[in-house]
């Protein structure tokens, strides 16, 4: 029997059920794989009895005759989800201990839908990171090393993406056949696009925020990370779904998108933004985005520049409206509750609070939580927030107006290939500009995703996006199944863990 | 506009994060490259453009005024540093 962690979701979820193999099986190769990877330190609790409560589950009702969607998949949980039972704390001191006494709708429809646990995956702390380098936890590791071709770095470790850095560094190295991520600002598109796996952030509303540590509520938005297109699609159809708990949740049914999938692109017009074609552009970035036009148009699609004026002030805006809804979400934390609680000797209750945050707190938060209370401080509320809310408009409207000439919208995921940890942790401002591409979509709610298109000079995954109008995950899915059925991306990490 | 030691003070206590002599000097020039950077967006023509209030146009629902959970007091506290006689408990806030 081949290795049944190089299976995908679909594999699992059919072999499963075709009586190739048991869902026991499956658990116990993945729950080993887990377990011999900690090197990787892409899980920051593994549960490896839970994989295996719910495959004997599978493997019961296999035999009962009544399967459910996802009878025999283990998957891997980001540790923004709060679990019943189970630690939860967004990578960070403060939550250290914390589990939770509810759980998460969308982790809870997964469970519903008959999926196993196999633990709970590192990120970056609050989710706020491009690198998976600000958890409380330590760095996550990705599992590709650039190509040693002239003996210079190669051995370097890689960031993994962030902040969803754990679900793609365990996707990667087959941990985990598919994993749940989210993103605010690109959290799991770029980390997908730095790993060489996929991931699609549905349109805002459609998963469910209710036991979602909340960064910034009005960008978080959970999807699934997996190995190709179709995992994607049937992750995503387990996870979305109308939920009276979360007042921004689309009250929409949820679309098979798995049945609706198909890659011919005949009457289809691709957008290529020419405010994404920057000056200074990678090169293999480039190279890759120019054969992502060219698959597409192989498969049927007419190619239209499209303008997106608005562009460039999208990650500025991004930067006041996340950190300002943040300083706003993190408020909850003040040590009474739940969490840390650091109380000085003598101190009084504000002095407890004080104190607990700047413990439980690493410095990527409380910096963004900083600017958050500056920009919505007496004086500068205007001036900062509101211009940026504005400014979030127009860059809505960019899009809005680009779709009336095209059905999506094919761009980088992300402007480099991984990047080595360490490198950009010095200086905040380079670390954001790793999101310019993803964060527009985020801004504006719209469905967007990543698959692999190709391979760096070094060897590394590069991602293509694509973005679509908001409630059409399928027209992004066929274009990404269409670009993957021709870009052939079978490069994996080798191993080294 | 920028923030200068004093400023970033005020807001990390505005914050409540207790931050040290030398975290405050560190921030002042960390937070001025962020915002002269973010000052771009002055830039742009916003006339007679609304902020954003809703990323995806959604209604906002109203349930019924009834009581659906609760009962939970427990759980509630499951997790609290400090819970007493079912109630959280913190250091004393009246002299």
């Amino acid at each position: 029997m081949s290795d049944l962690t190089d299976l995908t979701v679909a594999q699992i979820r059919d072999g499963f059920r075709a009586g190739d193999f048991s869902a026991r099986e499956v658990a116990e190769a993945f729950n080993a794989n887990v377990a011999a990877a900690k090197a990787l330190n892409a899980f920051i609790v593994e549960t490896p009895e839970h994989a295996l409560a719910a495959a004997g589950q599978a493997d019961k009702d296999r035999a009962a005759g009544t399967l459910k969607p996802l009878s025999g998949v283990p998957i891997g949980m980001k540790d923004l989800f709060c679990t019943q039972g189970v630690q939860t704390t967004a990578a960070s001191h403060m939550l250290e201990g914390f589990t939770p006494t509810y759980e998460s709708t969308v982790s809870a429809k997964l469970w519903d839908a008959g999926a196993g646990m196999l633990g709970k995956l590192n990120l970056d702390q609050f989710a706020m990171g491009s690198s998976n380098e600000t958890s409380y936890f330590g760095n996550v590791i990705s599992p590709w090393r650039r190509a040693d071709a002239n003996g210079l770095g190669g051995n370097a470790p890689l960031a993994p993406g962030g902040s969803s850095g754990g679900s793609s560094s365990a996707i990667a190295a087959r941990l985990c056949p598919a994993a749940t991520g989210t993103d605010t600002g690109g959290s799991i598109r770029q980390p997908a696009a730095f790993t060489g796996i996929s991931g699609i952030k549905p349109t805002y509303g459609r998963c469910s925020r209710w036991g979602i540590i909340a960064f910034a509520s009005s960008l978080d938005q959970a999807g699934p990370m997996a190995r190709d297109v179709r995992d994607c699609a049937i992750m995503l159809e387990n996870m979305a779904g109308f939920d009276p708990k979360d007042s921004t949740s689309l009250d929409m049914a949820v679309p098979q998108w798995e049945a609706g999938l198909s890659a011919d692109m005949k009457g289809k017009k691709v957008g290529i933004p020419k405010e994404y074609r920057v000056e200074g552009l990678d090169a293999d970035v480039a190279r890759v985005w120019d054969a992502g036009i060219a698959w597409l148009k192989d498969a049927g699609a007419e190619i239209v520049e499209v303008s997106l004026p608005h562009s460039k002030y999208a990650l500025p805006a991004y930067y006041i409206i996340a950190p300002a809804e943040a300083s706003s979400n993190l408020a909850r934390y003040d040590g009474v509750r739940y969490g840390l609680r650091e109380l000085p000797e003598g101190a009084n209750l504000q002095d407890m609070y004080a104190a607990t945050r700047a413990a439980g707190f690493g410095a990527e938060v409380k910096r963004r939580i900083i600017i958050g209370t500056y920009v919505l401080s007496a004086g500068f509320y205007d001036a900062y927030y509101t211009q940026a809310q504005k400014v979030r408009t127009l860059i809505a409207r960019d899009f809005a107006q680009a779709f009336e000439q095209c059905d999506v919208i094919l761009a980088p995921t992300a402007p480099s290939a991984a990047f080595a940890l360490g490198d950009k942790t010095a200086d905040p401002l380079a670390m954001y500009l790793n999101d310019v591409f993803a964060v527009p979509a985020s801004l504006a709610g719209l469905p967007a995703m990543s698959v692999p298109g190709g391979l760096s000079k070094d060897g590394l995954p590069l991602g293509l996006q694509i973005i679509g109008p908001a409630f059409d995950e399928q027209a992004v899915l066929n274009a990404g199944l269409a670009i993957e059925e021709r870009a052939g991306f079978t490069a994996r990490a080798e191993k080294w863990w | 506009m920028s923030v200068d030691l004093t400023t970033v003070k005020k807001v990390a206590s505005l914050a409540r994060l207790a931050v040290s002599e030398a975290e405050a000097e560190a921030l002042v020039p960390e937070l001025n490259g962020i915002l002269d950077w973010v000052e771009q967006l002055g830039e742009v023509d916003v006339t007679g453009v609304e902020p954003m209030t809703a990323v995806i146009p959604n209604h906002l629902r109203l349930r019924e005024d009834v009581v659906t959970d609760g009962n939970v007091r427990d759980k509630v506290l499951a997790n609290a540093p400090q819970a007493e006689h079912g109630f959280f408990a913190v250091p004393k806030v009246i002299e």
